[in-house]
């Protein structure tokens, strides 16, 4: 179900939400308190034990009596046994925890709106760990190795298997270069000047110097958690969010080069040009490394899901598996695991989404959403707990120079990139994009965990770090998070364009390409459009027939494109209680019958719903519904169901009301011949029937008659009653034309009788498109119908 | 036709360039390669175009060369198609796909995407006649699904209708809302200066062409 961000209270309720809304966080409280003597802190309890039990005699859960002791008590019908359960209850515990803030947030109304989920979630884990500390209990932290392997990767899958492909490509310069050059110019410029004010002020001499560039590249990434987290709530517009949220992707590789090289030698206390070189080398093997290995397990992933047409129930398992196997390969060699996880998703998704069934499709979709927005909740909340659970040694120079060296660093260096990259981009990032990039450059809980990590030997400035990024942490999330919606509405920033994808976009776009890919060539100029056109034709025909299970793989894009939107329309007129007929602007659902005319379509009446017609939509929703955008307007994490077209909507469905009378009318005129003569008809219903609709389309008649292609349409052949009738208010609609102003259709006045059929022909063939999806043969099965 | 001499003379490329806005080292480099398709010879046929092997592959090759030799594209009085072109007509065509300056002024950068769209529309509008029909509309689908065989050519039909339809359906605000959405960005491309010099930028190119086809009179 599609879950908005922001749901607002029905009108009438206004008091209702938010008094469930207290309600709840009171509960949520009072279950927090539970953890307390449930959960001692005494052992790592986040990690996931393998279940375990702690008592290891055979008997089953309730610890029992012992064999050898024959005292004989009374058999024990109920017994207390916490310790054996304790892990997974606590972790559960927790994870419900989290879920009920979520929901909590936003049956409260105002809140959600001022305050971004990421600041609430801080709140309540700050909450959450006071308490904690209250009770004496210790606090659980948020360990690294929890964080990064398990926290982390659904969030990075969610993010990769959903990457807007299309726009993160064409700005795919921008981003590595706002990614690589900016992190390293970024902790280059803080870890220095840091250690300039560490030497200047007295306390702080002790730190060296590499301390402070290893501190440096640890705060200077950005955060794709965090950035998700609040770009998310701002609704801001394509280019910006792929920008900052792309650049958060891949200053992975950099942040983990850089981290491992100054870890390995800050106990050196010195750094030399092989080092340096070396260094070099180990970024591009990293980033490199870590997109083949996750573009591998994409590949294998998309070949076994070749085969899983007869174990449909396990198809999103594979999705999983692969990724975090890929995900946790790069670990293994240390390559960066977030571009690992990327590629993979990226690398699998147009495959996996042509073999599996629809509710597969269904299920990947949702499980990562879940997974990710849990994952992402239980961040936030234990960076809270951790804040009040860890040691902190708080050093205001530090801390307020970090900050500050932060934000300069970061405009300093959005500016000046931003200067260079204007001149090889033809649609500049202006002053106000620069800003949001800028403004939008947030830190998270990666940094914090890569501090957790550091060793206390070997940085006995650890707690000051651990303080200082925490800090870092806080100010960019509260206080950039906040201030950057009424900002962008200030700035008035473009935001998304909630605009439907259309059938002609989705063309001109495909023009657009060939063309200017054509261009090119004239040119003699290999460039953009050339490469990218050479590796979708290799595409399409080599790895398409690998990788996609059956005729799928020869399906064009664009063919399969308008498959989907049928099949929206389709799954609209469903809901919307059918109707009589399917009239509606489901334009020629005859294609789908050409293309698989397997059986012949069943003879029926046209006013009901026939087996064949239900069948026909079974399997138009099977085979078509599980393809997702391909290209988003606008990058929302949440959004899980296309929203069907708003207004369009309703004029169709006003429409459709309208049709279904006049078709009924019509079908009473089913007595004609069967000849495609036209005997005179009633004008009147033509005309009403067609001015009902502004459809300004003009058919001029071919300037020679057999270049008209046609197409065989069982259902509306000539011989039906339905297409004669048509076609003779369509030769009495000519006559009429010239009265008409605006409204119905235009036509030229045609030349000859002939081409005037054809034309009624056309015409009564796009009517029937309008009135009468065609039938289709069914493909595949399936293991459980779609319509019950 | 091509009133431009085999020796290329500096004060020519002035007037070229004053023409067609372009540099006079891109003028050089296309006129290199205009002499390499021609082969030498001071005219540019359709035949030379049609061999150029990368094009093979384009679906809309034909339209594509046809916009080469479309009269309304060279800006000359005559409408109908031209046998051969010289260099100023190949510039003047290849001038379409600059990308507006930083210097231009409002109306010229209206001017100038006006102009984008004319030539965008003149490739749809085949009769010249200055409406896109669905007859036109369904040609250009069925070329760009020509790869496909003749899957391509029957389901271009349905597509093309849905199109129409599309357009029919909206009012006008909204489609020229949802029609310029990202392709507005998106498709302006930039060839690198060095190899060649196109500067290839389209923006905000469906309004006009549906708007043309579905509501003129």
């Amino acid at each position: 179900m599609p879950s908005p961000r922001r749901a607002l209270p029905a009108p009438g309720a206004v008091v209702d939400p938010r008094r469930s809304g207290y309600l709840l966080v009171l509960s949520v409280v009072v279950l927090g308190c539970c953890l307390l003597p449930l959960g001692a802190a005494s052992t790592p309890n986040k990690t996931p034990q393998p279940g375990a039990p702690k008592e290891q005699n055979g008997s089953p859960g309730h610890g029992g009596s012992h064999a050898s002791n024959y005292t004989k008590k009374l058999f024990p019908v109920l017994s207390f046994d916490y310790g054996h359960v304790k892990p997974p209850f606590v972790i559960f515990l927790w994870i419900l925890l989290a879920s009920l803030m979520k929901l909590g947030f936003h049956l409260i109304p105002r809140l959600s709106s001022i305050v971004p989920e990421s600041c609430l979630l801080i709140v309540v884990g700050l909450l959450m760990g006071g308490i904690f500390k209250l009770v004496g209990e210790t606090p659980p932290i948020l360990k690294s190795d929890l964080f990064f392997l398990y926290l982390l990767p659904p969030i990075i899958l969610d993010a990769g298997y959903f990457l807007p492909i299309r726009p993160f490509t064409e700005n795919l310069g921008t981003i590595l270069i706002f990614a690589v050059v900016g992190t390293l110019w970024n902790s280059f410029f803080i870890g220095g000047l840091l250690y300039g004010v560490c030497q200047i002020e007295g306390t702080l001499s002790t730190v060296g110097l590499l301390p402070c560039l290893l501190f440096g590249a640890i705060i200077s990434a950005v955060d794709p958690v965090a950035v998700l987290a609040v770009f998310e709530e701002i609704h801001i517009n394509e280019l910006l969010h792929i920008l900052v949220f792309g650049e958060s992707l891949l200053n992975d590789a950099v942040t983990v080069v850089l981290y491992h090289l100054f870890e390995e030698y800050a106990g050196a206390g010195a750094v030399t040009v092989t080092d340096v070189f070396l260094g070099i080398v180990s970024f591009l093997v990293v980033a490199l490394g870590g997109v083949m290995v996750g573009a591998i397990y994409g590949v294998l992933s998309a070949f076994t899901s070749r085969f899983t047409a007869h174990t449909r129930v396990i198809e999103p398992l594979f999705v999983f598996v692969y990724s975090y196997l890929a995900y946790l390969s790069a670990e293994v060699f240390h390559l960066s695991g977030i571009m690992a996880l990327i590629a993979c998703g990226a690398v699998m998704r147009p495959y996996v989404e042509a073999n599996i069934s629809h509710k597969s499709h269904t299920t990947i979709k949702y499980f990562l959403k879940m997974w990710s927005s849990v994952s992402e909740t239980l961040i936030f909340i234990f960076l809270g707990v951790s804040t009040v659970a860890g040691d902190h040694k708080w050093n205001w120079t530090f801390v307020v120079t970090t900050i500050i060296l932060c934000m300069v660093a970061r405009v300093l260096g959005v500016i000046s990139l931003t200067y260079l990259i204007n001149k090889f981009r033809i649609v500049k990032l202006t002053t106000k994009d620069q800003f949001i990039i800028a403004y939008g450059g947030l830190r998270g809980a990666i940094a914090f965990s890569l501090g957790y990590l550091l060793d206390t030997d070997h940085f006995p400035m650890r707690k000051m770090f651990l303080t200082a990024i925490i800090t870092v942490i806080f100010f960019t999330v509260f206080v950039q998070g906040m201030t950057i919606r009424p900002l962008v509405d200030l700035l008035a920033v473009k935001k998304k364009q909630e605009t439907k994808r259309s059938i002609n976009e989705e063309i001109h776009t495909q023009f657009l390409d060939h063309l200017l890919t054509g261009i090119e060539d004239i040119c003699g100029h290999y460039g953009h459009h050339h490469w990218k056109d050479k590796l979708n034709r290799f595409n399409k025909k080599y790895v398409k027939k690998c990788l996609i299970a059956g005729e799928r793989s020869k399906e064009p894009q664009l063919i399969a494109f308008y498959h989907k939107m049928e099949m929206k329309q389709a799954i609209e007129l469903v809901e919307s209680g059918g109707g009589v007929k399917v009239p509606s602007a489901m334009p020629s659902t005859v294609s789908m019958q050409n293309i698989q005319p397997k059986k012949p379509p069943p003879e029926r009446a046209l006013p009901q719903i026939s087996k064949g017609r239900e069948e026909e939509i079974r399997k138009i929703l099977r085979n078509n519904l599980q393809k997702t955008r391909q290209r988003l307007q606008s990058y929302n994490r949440h959004t899980l169901v296309v929203d069907p077209y708003e207004d369009g909507w309703n004029e169709i469905l006003l429409k459709r009301k309208k049709m279904i009378e006049l078709e009924k009318k019509i079908s009473q005129m089913s007595n004609y011949l069967t000849v495609p003569a036209p005997p005179p008809d009633s004008p009147t219903i033509a005309r009403a029937r067609l001015a009902s609709d502004p459809q300004a389309w003009s058919i001029k008649p071919a300037a020679n008659a057999d270049t008209v292609p046609s197409i065989k349409v069982d259902l509306a052949s000539p011989q039906s009653p339905d297409s004669v009738s048509t076609l003779d208010e369509f030769s009495r609609r000519q006559q009429q034309q010239q009265e008409e102003e605006e409204g119905g259709l235009m036509m030229k006045p045609p030349s000859a009788a002939r081409e005037e059929q054809e034309d009624g022909k056309e015409q009564q063939r796009l009517q029937r498109c309008l009135s009468d999806p065609g039938p289709a043969g069914t493909e595949e099965e399936e293991d459980e119908p779609f319509l019950p | 036709m091509g009133a431009f001499h085999s020796v290329p003379d500096d004060h020519q490329y002035h007037i070229l360039s004053e023409k067609t806005g372009f540099s006079l080292e891109q003028i050089g480099i296309l006129h290199n390669r205009f002499k390499q398709l021609s082969h030498n010879s001071d005219v540019l046929r359709r035949d030379d175009l049609n061999t150029i092997p990368d094009l093979a592959s384009n679906p809309i090759k034909s339209q594509i060369v046809e916009a080469f030799f479309d009269g309304r594209n060279l800006r000359k009085d005559s409408e109908g198609p031209v046998q051969e072109i010289g260099f100023e007509e190949f510039l003047i065509v290849m001038s379409y796909f600059r990308p507006p300056s930083v210097h231009m002024t409002e109306e010229q950068r209206e001017g100038i995407r006006r102009d984008k769209l004319r030539f965008l529309f003149n490739m749809h509008d085949t009769d010249n006649d200055g409406t896109i029909t669905l007859e036109e509309y369904r040609h250009v689908v069925e070329e760009l699904l020509s790869r496909s065989g003749s899957l391509g050519r029957e389901t271009a039909k349905g597509i093309a209708d849905a199109a129409m339809l599309e357009v029919a359906n909206m009012s006008v605000g909204r489609m020229v809302q949802y029609l310029l959405s990202s392709v507005s960005w998106k498709y302006s491309r930039f060839i690198d200066k060095e190899r060649n010099c196109c500067y290839i930028g389209i923006q905000s190119v469906l309004r006009k062409i549906l708007v043309h086809s579905a509501y003129s009179t």
